[in-house]
């Protein structure tokens, strides 16, 4: 007994460490003071945020890019998934999680080796549609592993029964399986706009000059120096993302 | 039958091979070129850039980014496998509510979390302003810009890896197994190190790779928290990309990088695989 309330004692230690960094970051977004002293509760770095234009700019760029690449990933992988549950196909597999493994600086270099290659033989320029090209690419293999693991939830005779009864093989797959698979679907989409939004390692080697994101500017926030505008940028995005992650979560658990 | 299953990979498959593989072969025919004099790259055809990784200088920077995703994995262990243990002995009604909690950090933006800690430890952080006011210390703390900070991100960002293999382990193992080795007069010490840390094995080689990996390929966290002071590998390759402005050797540091993980993944796949999945 006196083991576990040791435990019990550590755990909320950890838990602590986990949660205050984020906690006293959102506290001090609603400090009235421009320093880490409490001065009072103020709002004045939220409304300094709707006038920022750089911001509003980078919020922008930072929503098209993860709506897009969002949509395309999910698209690309769902059909992944579906593909790989009738047949694998071993090339195809390893080559998406060795890009899960490969540290995202190595896959961003390699892109931007990729971009300037291009650029040299087409009139091609960084700019949004690059990084949706590169958010896009690796997000499919994350939607591809959600999906999966739905799919393997599915029985696959279900399928059969479908084209027994006459349904061709496409039919089967968007009037049986597609719709049991749709909690699983839209809970990868929801991490793969989490993650495009988030990105700032290969985003800000791909970017152009006029595509700049919102974790971009954030970066460089951070790097000049203390700021409550990134408080209350980052208390937004925690909560945002937050929010749909919880979402997420339980659409997964939805039963099938 | 086979069409369908054609058209429906056809997308991941040409996305993964044209953005993925083939920007890769191009790093490697790079890191085979000379560095030109305006910073492109070009022939002569040349191992240079690989000889150039047993410099004393970058070779001191991959032992040190080495020692840090090593140190920061251990780190990890220590504080997840009690953690791991508190969640697995919880009600089972909770069980999901503290996994959650464990997670939630975890999904909010890395780039956001780096910055909490920053704000926590920089000269003019809380940290400092709290102790300077309570007249403990006079001048700040260096706290930011060095190795623990690089080591403190990094355990940040990355323990939740380590507390749900475990966590998964050892939920599946069965109590009775505690209560027998009780009643063998085991001290709840002995049936730790004899009962539940040989059961979590699994679990613990599986979080160690899950940390240790990303880690070793670290840019962000050192680079913010490391402040130019404290770099790893994944900083160098990024200079060489930008500022230095020499792709091929570049090029050369990341395939060098890449291949450190492959080796060490297949290494454990080899040893312990059908246990990790």
């Amino acid at each position: 007994m006196k083991a576990n309330r040791g435990l019990a004692l550590y755990a909320v230690a950890a838990y602590l460490f986990l949660h205050l960094p984020l906690l006293v970051l959102t506290v001090f977004s609603f400090n009235a003071s421009r320093f880490t002293r409490w001065e009072g509760f103020s709002f004045k770095w939220y409304a300094a945020l709707a006038e920022d234009p750089r911001l509003a700019e980078a919020t922008v760029n930072s929503l098209i890019i993860a709506v897009v690449a969002t949509l395309l990933a999910t698209a690309a992988g769902t059909l992944c998934a579906y593909g790989l549950w009738k047949r694998s196909a071993p090339v195809l597999e390893a080559s998406l999680y060795t890009g899960l493994v490969t540290p995202e600086i190595v896959t961003g270099v390699s892109l931007l080796a990729l971009y300037q290659w291009l650029f040299h033989y087409f009139n091609f320029r960084l700019g949004l549609h690059t990084v949706i090209l590169a958010h896009v690419t690796f997000c499919i293999a994350y939607v591809m592993i959600v999906v999966q693991a739905r799919l393997k939830t599915i029985d696959k005779s279900l399928e059969e029964a479908a084209m027994d009864l006459g349904a061709t093989e496409f039919g089967a797959f968007r009037q049986v399986t597609l719709p049991i698979l749709m909690p699983g679907i839209i809970a990868a989409a929801l991490l793969a706009f989490t993650i495009s939004f988030d990105d700032y390692v290969i985003t800000s080697l791909v970017a152009g000059v006029d595509s700049e994101t919102l974790p971009m500017v954030i970066y460089t926030m951070a790097r000049k120096g203390v700021s409550p505008a990134v408080n209350a940028m980052s208390t937004l995005i925690v909560i945002g993302v937050g929010v749909l992650i919880v979402a997420a979560e339980k659409l997964q658990k939805q039963p099938s | 039958m086979k069409q369908l299953r054609f058209w429906f990979l056809a997308p991941a498959r040409s996305l993964t091979f044209g953005l993925f593989l083939v920007p890769l072969a191009i790093v490697v025919v790079y890191s085979f070129l000379t560095r030109g004099t305006y910073g492109g790259q070009g022939q002569p055809f040349t191992l240079e850039n690989y000889t150039r990784l047993s410099d004393p200088l970058y070779l001191e920077i991959l032992v040190k980014s080495f020692w840090i995703a090593s140190l920061s994995t251990a780190i990890c262990l220590l504080m997840g496998f009690p953690l791991a243990m508190f969640i697995a002995r919880s009600d089972p009604k909770w069980r999901g509510t503290w996994i959650n909690l464990v997670m939630l950090p975890f999904w909010t933006s890395f780039l956001v979390r780096t910055y909490a800690w920053m704000f926590l430890l920089r000269d003019t952080g809380l940290i400092n302003t709290v102790l300077q006011g309570l007249g403990i210390i006079h001048d700040p703390l260096p706290l930011l810009y060095n190795d623990g900070a690089v080591i403190l991100g990094l355990v940040y960002g990355y323990l939740p890896f380590m507390v749900l293999p475990i966590y998964s382990t050892l939920e599946r193992q069965d109590p009775f197994l505690l209560e027998a080795a009780a009643d063998l007069g085991a001290t709840p010490w002995q049936s730790l190190w004899r009962v539940t840390i040989p059961i979590s094995k699994p679990g613990i080689l599986a979080g160690s790779v899950l940390v240790f990996i990303p880690c070793l390929g670290a840019y962000l966290t050192p680079d913010l928290m490391g402040g130019g002071k404290s770099i790893m590998i994944g900083n160098v390759v990024q200079q060489q990309f930008t500022s230095a402005r020499d792709w091929p050797f570049g090029a050369s540091l990341s395939l060098a990088l890449t291949a450190l993980v492959m080796l060490l993944l297949w290494f454990v796949m080899k040893r312990g695989g059908k246990e990790l999945i």
